[in-house]
């Protein structure tokens, strides 16, 4: 049984000028300590999808239609104290940047063995020590004296350190990282998703790995799903969609990534834009940009077929697909 | 061709956010109904008052302390009258008027002094700056009313030693919306100041002085312009101020006197007879006082909230 | 910190002494001191020897070093108005002033604090707009208007409370206070409302907007997103971080509201420094009016040196980045 199930999940928002479809119905899986990765372009929904699963979206925003399971039970429905105490316990998270989202004025000490208690009977003492533990499994040097400093005494890659510690204290299934590199420098950013990596495993923790880096995703996922203009593009195991896409979109996308095994002169681009909430065209969302369209893309919408290692939204690996005109 | 202009300019207005928030709002259109009847009937008040309250040749102390006409008095002076047989009614159209007056003309002069100096400070720096933004710092450690009425027992003490050869009541008018205006212009000058330090290192600034465009002229029309957002939401903060400083100073004897009152020395007046209960004299020109104050509140938070781009 | 505090303390006495020159000029050179002295045959060598006697020709550094040096000791002079010294007027009613002061203030926090933090905890209730209105109308009503309105309905409609005056007082080496006796509390009831009403809707508001800001931050979402419970995120975290800028700014208000006593006083015939404010600007009865501008100067610039003080120690920020600053 998946850890995690979101079937056709539906994100709106009403506003001045109508009803904007942030999530058009994602579905996907995660398995008990895999790493799903979660790519795509800004305003693609990846933030949003980590937010409508542990129940953070900020209103008016709202899930419409859909579900989010886990571990067999529902919670895309529960009440505002069940989902609470899901959150932190059974799911984690670790948001983009460390610096704002830690509360300057208490020490990460009190942070920390606040979250503990919140979810464990620990007493006091207890939970210093097991925080004591925690910061010294994310790296933290000179763990005890550390307790007692504020957030703005660290460095930007320790405090995403101590952010991974706030997000593990209460053992969760599941953790959700929405871009947890992408604030910090470059050389920092390989020893966090290391970290991320190994502590995971360690504790079978399976990871939400929301990203735009695809470097971050080849090294760290297993599977990955591609997500544009709010659907799923393309989902299957990382190796098979990074090197054999069978999807248009993360063709292009794989195909614009630098490499060194390459010669180019010119960076390729797919051409276009991605359209924004509430300008999706009618049927296949990439239609206006694919090279392969056809009516059939023009008129439906596609679902996620079958391809040989991949699930991909895209006609071409329908049965209709010989009959329909160019 | 014009009237194809005004059309276009209308429409922009009416499609905008701005006006959407207005009409969307009903507080703050009924805010806008109330200020413009308050206005046309203060600047109307020549044409609708039964009489005009500056002339003392107009009271007749036969009809002193007339209730109101729901209070037992009668139609002619509606309101009632005050203790020298001046009609309330006038008096209070006129008395708004002047408060009205008083604050966009104080506010308006505060504007002027605070922007130059802000612009002046920001553009020159150095010693000048430093200088000037002290001043406004000290300035701004007191509160703007005791600097008013400071400014005031400045100029009756110049009176009184024949420094200044005029008499008190004669300047009255002058001299609170010059009291008024000095207690508020270091917030406008810091405000421009910090605008116009912000522009001027950006490049098309320094683009400009290059080519050789006289600074003034920069100024006036590349820098300025974006300083006004933030002196609008000022000068609405401050019309309301303005007005409730002067009615404070009128009510405390030392704004606007008896024979030229404004809304505060109407209030002042009465003040004695309450607990006679003859509350007349001070209720209705308080009614007044509070609701003109709360309309222009109303329309600079509405004004304040549309033009705030964070909360588009 | 040190340096912080050196700093502020030069800022400091700038700021008084910029004060103290304007009550010097105000002194000298609105007024005549001479003319408050005398009367009007006294022969014009007469009035240049008592010039003369005075050091009212010194030069005017002389002048000023010698002003401040009795202004320092409290000695303003006598008034022109009523021949008294004005040190000895000011002293006599200061603690009336104070007190009114502080117990407005007192009033300001306990309620405007609790009222803010629910309107920013539920912005949308009925309960929230009902305050909104309320602060609108606080904000835009004149304090006067305020002080006229509670006479009304306490002193000439139910006759509960006093009108005018501070009731009873007890004189305790100096200082007189109306605290131990009932009708002295009873009269600082509707002064102490009427200024405080002004503070406590501001208070509101800001205390309403900080808690709408600060649980707007990503720290709150994250602090959500672990499943904190909702007392622990609102009155926790939310509330400290509201309060640090609120209570600093509060202390701000203090010398404001110790000026705006001025009007309540007057309505009310509270015998405090405000009062005697106002007459003597009637009056133009400089020595009065540069003393009482001397020590409102003082009082702001204690204040504000205080609440810079207490910021200091409340925010952790600050300290390391002075530490910072310094080490760099």
């Amino acid at each position: 049984m998946a850890l995690l199930e979101v079937r056709d999940l539906k994100v709106e928002i009403p506003t001045r000028r109508g009803l904007l479809t942030i999530l058009d119905g994602v579905s996907f899986n995660i398995d008990p300590g895999e790493v799903l990765g979660l790519v795509g372009e800004s305003g693609a929904g990846k933030s949003i999808s980590g937010l409508a699963i542990i129940g953070l979206l900020e209103p008016p925003a709202r899930i419409a239609a859909g579900t989010v399971t886990l571990e067999g039970r529902r919670i895309d429905n529960l009440p505002r104290e069940e989902m609470r105490k899901i959150r932190g316990a059974r799911i984690g998270t670790i948001f983009q940047d460390p610096l704002t989202s830690l509360n300057p004025l208490y020490t990460i000490g009190r942070q920390l063995v606040e979250t503990i208690q919140t979810h464990t009977s620990l007493s006091t003492r207890q939970a210093e020590a097991r925080a004591v533990d925690l910061l010294k499994q994310v790296g933290i040097p000179a763990a005890e004296s550390r307790l007692n400093a504020y957030p703005h005494e660290f460095s930007g890659g320790m405090r995403q350190r101590v952010v991974i510690s706030l997000a593990l204290c209460a053992e969760p299934v599941l953790v959700i990282a929405d871009e947890p590199t992408t604030a910090l420098d470059v050389s920092i950013q390989a020893q966090i998703i290391a970290l991320l990596k190994r502590l995971c495993r360690e504790h079978r923790t399976a990871v939400l790995l929301i990203t735009h880096d695809m470097g971050v995703i080849a090294e760290t996922a297993d599977r990955v799903a591609v997500m544009y203009a709010g659907r799923i593009a393309e989902l299957g195991p990382v190796a098979a969609v990074v090197r054999r896409p069978k999807h248009p979109y993360s063709s292009g996308l794989m195909g614009s990534i630098p490499t060194v095994e390459r010669r180019l002169d010119k960076l390729p681009q797919i051409k276009g834009a991605m359209p924004r909430p509430g300008a999706v065209p009618k049927g296949c969302a990439f239609a206006p940009r694919c090279t392969y369209v056809r009516d059939l893309c023009r008129a439906e919408r596609p679902e996620l077929y079958k391809t040989e290692e991949t699930q991909s939204a895209c006609f071409q690996y329908d049965r209709r697909w010989e009959k329909a005109h160019a | 061709m014009a009237l194809g202009g005004i059309a276009r300019a209308w429409r922009s207005v009416v499609t905008s956010d701005v006006y959407y928030s207005f009409r969307s709002s009903k507080v703050t259109v009924a805010a806008a109904i109330v200020t413009v009847i308050i206005f046309a009937a203060c600047f109307a008040a020549p044409l609708i008052a039964i009489q005009d309250p500056y002339d003392p040749a107009n009271f007749d102390l036969g009809v002193a302390m007339r209730p109101p006409v729901f209070w037992g008095g009668d139609w002619d002076f509606p309101l009632g009258t005050d203790d020298q047989g001046r009609d309330m009614y006038s008096a209070i159209l006129y008395g708004t008027r002047l408060s009205i007056i008083v604050g966009f003309a104080s506010v308006l002069l505060a504007m002027a002094l605070g922007v130059t100096i802000g612009i002046v400070s920001g553009y020159v720096g150095g010693a000048t700056d430093a200088a000037l933004m002290r001043a406004a710092d000290v300035q701004l450690t007191f509160p703007a009313f005791l600097i008013a009425l400071t400014l005031d027992g400045v100029v009756r003490g110049l009176i009184a030693n024949k420094v200044l050869p005029f008499d008190h009541d004669a300047i009255a008018l002058p001299v609170i919306v010059l009291s008024l205006g000095l207690s508020f212009w270091p917030q406008y000058a810091r405000t421009v100041r910090g605008t116009v330090l912000v522009e001027r290192t950006k490049d098309y600034v320094n683009a400009a002085r290059i080519i050789g465009v006289r600074p003034w002229r920069i100024l006036w029309r590349h820098i300025l312009p974006n300083a006004m957002g933030p002196v609008l939401v000022i000068a609405t903060i401050n019309l309301a101020v303005a007005i409730i400083t002067e009615a404070t100073l009128s009510f405390l004897g030392v704004g606007m006197p008896k024979t030229q009152p404004s809304l505060g020395t109407l209030i002042q007046i009465g003040n004695d007879y309450l607990s006679s209960g003859d509350l007349w004299i001070t209720v209705s020109p308080g009614i007044m006082l509070a609701l003109l104050v709360l309309a222009v509140n109303l329309l600079g938070d509405w004004l304040r909230d549309a033009l705030n781009p964070k909360l588009r | 910190m040190v340096a912080f505090l050196l700093r502020r303390l030069f800022q400091a006495v700038i700021v008084m002494l910029t004060v103290a020159l304007v009550a010097f000029v105000l002194f000298n050179y609105v007024g005549d001191p001479i003319n408050a002295m005398v009367g009007q045959d006294t022969s014009i060598q007469d009035r240049e020897k008592l010039r003369q006697d005075l050091g009212l020709n010194d030069p005017i550094p002389v002048r000023f070093a010698r002003f401040v040096a009795n202004a320092a000791q409290g000695n303003f002079g006598l008034s022109f108005r009523t021949a008294e010294p004005v040190g000895r007027m000011i002293l006599e009613r200061l603690p009336a002033t104070l007190e009114l002061s502080i117990v407005a203030a007192l009033f300001a926090l306990l309620v405007g604090v609790p009222m803010g933090v629910y309107s920013g905890l539920h912005p949308k209730s009925v309960g929230s707009r009902l305050l909104q209105a309320v602060s609108l109308i606080g904000i835009s009503l004149p304090t006067f208007l305020i002080g006229i309105l509670l006479i009304l309905i306490f002193a000439v409609g139910m006759g509960l409370l006093p009108s005018f005056g501070r009731g009873d007082v007890v004189n305790l080496g100096g200082w007189t206070t109306g605290f131990f006796t009932a009708s002295g509390l009873k009269a600082l009831i509707m002064p102490a409302v009427t200024l405080g009403l002004f503070q406590l809707t501001l208070i509101m508001r800001i205390v309403r907007s900080e808690m709408l800001e600060v649980l707007r931050t990503d720290y709150i979402k994250f602090a959500r997103a672990r499943g904190l419970k909702a007392r622990a995120i609102n009155f926790g975290h939310a509330l400290k971080n509201t309060l640090v800028p609120v209570i600093t700014i509060t202390g701000l208000q203090l010398g404001q509201l110790i000026a705006f006593a001025i009007i309540t006083e007057t309505v009310f015939s509270w015998p405090g420094v405000g009062q005697l404010f106002v007459t003597s600007v009637s009056a133009a009865d400089m020595p009065v009016m540069s003393a009482y501008l001397a020590l409102i100067g003082f009082l702001f610039v204690s204040i504000n040196l205080l609440v810079d003080l207490l910021y200091f120690a409340i925010d952790p920020r600050l300290r390391t980045a002075q530490a910072a600053a310094k080490a760099s």
